[in-house]
């Protein structure tokens, strides 16, 4: 009831938010983020488009790579769970998440999913999400790095066409490079994209196929699983207990 | 379609403020969008209008201020327009985004009774 002057009419009032309307999704990847720093795991969030290579590009990694560091990994897909199995086959334990009609993944299905996992056993996560250029781009699940692959079949303007994504990628994977031959497609063509949408332009083009430029791949990873292993101070595998608190 | 998904934390932010302020009705909700946020404020209304009916914001008018992408050098200042290289022509550092990539609730106007 409006108190001025008794006339019944409600109070309409002006209420200051400013707030992110996607706070609670930032809330709980800070608390992923957190878990990851503290089992000194390196994780990574896998984008692209449906067929750019995700799941071979880690294929790959675990013929060479899982040799040194203990990978795991969560897939998320909308149906079947094809790549966790293709994964799991490659020596990978894989996670599957099926998200049924959601085009992404968010911060809470990562981490309903590390729940059933063991992160101490763990140096590198990768979190392969959903095949889309879109809606990945919007939702932190508390990774390390963004990692986009982006197949060369896919063409060169993928970059502009969808800046959003590749202005959040650290570190861009121009995979199939081994079509090149039957391709009109530039490599210099797509770094000159990447350099229009992302501030610091970072792509390793390679082949899961052939194995060029795996070892630049591979040597990125390195240097930022060592990175994460040392942040924790005594190294992983130490003896923390999962620690559990719900998001303020 | 994030943009459901964005609408449904959008409507448990304001049902949340609703809620601690004993509101009865909810006439206005003022959004700031960038337009590198990855966020379609058209899909996000329609989104928005499906969700409202029946609940405390289905008489709500939905005002989406849009905030152009904005890259400047963190350097010196300098803009750089959107399209470009994105590195300062001027002292070579790396560009950094100074606006456009927000997904803001700004302001509320609630019926107290």
């Amino acid at each position: 009831m409006c108190d001025t002057c008794g006339c019944g009419d409600p109070h309409l009032v002006p209420v200051e938010v400013q707030e992110k309307i996607l706070s609670v999704n930032d809330r709980q990847a800070a608390h992923n983020r957190a878990h990851f720093a503290a089992h000194g795991v390196l994780a990574i969030n896998l984008m692209g488009s449906p067929g750019s290579g995700k799941t071979a590009v880690l294929e790959a990694t675990a013929r060479s790579f899982a040799g040194q560091y203990r990978v795991r990994a969560i897939a998320g897909d909308l149906e079947t769970d094809r790549d966790a199995e293709r994964l799991r086959r490659a020596g990978i334990p894989t996670r599957a998440i099926t998200t049924g009609s959601a085009c992404h993944l968010d911060a809470e299905m990562v981490h309903h999913a590390l729940h059933h996992d063991h992160l101490h056993e763990t140096d590198v996560l990768f979190v392969e999400n959903v095949g889309n250029l879109v809606c990945p781009a919007v939702y932190d699940l508390g990774q390390a790095f963004n990692v986009v692959a982006l197949a060369v079949t896919e063409g060169e303007d993928k970059p502009l066409k969808y800046p959003v994504m590749f202005r959040r990628a650290d570190l861009v994977l121009l995979t199939k490079v081994d079509l090149l031959p039957h391709l009109d497609i530039s490599i210099e063509a797509i770094t000159d994209a990447l350099a229009r949408v992302m501030p610091v332009p970072h792509a390793i083009p390679i082949s899961a196929r052939t194995g060029e430029g795996l070892a630049a791949w591979f040597e990125w990873l390195t240097t930022r699983a060592s990175q994460a292993r040392t942040q924790t101070g005594d190294g992983h595998g130490h003896g923390h207990g999962h620690h559990h608190h719900d998001p303020a | 379609m994030h943009e459901y998904s964005v609408a449904q934390a959008l409507m448990d932010r304001i049902e949340s403020e609703v809620t601690a302020r004993g509101a009865t009705a909810v006439h206005r909700i003022c959004l700031r969008i960038g337009d590198a946020s990855g966020v379609e404020p058209e899909l996000l209304a329609s989104a928005f209008a499906i969700l409202k009916d029946r609940t405390v914001c289905q008489a709500a008018a939905l005002v989406i201020e849009r905030v152009p992408v904005r890259w400047a050098c963190p350097m010196c200042s300098r803009e750089i327009p959107a399209g470009d290289v994105l590195r300062c022509s001027a002292c070579g550092a790396a560009a950094r985004l100074a606006g456009g990539d927000e997904i803001v609730l700004a302001q509320l106007e609630l019926e107290v009774p």
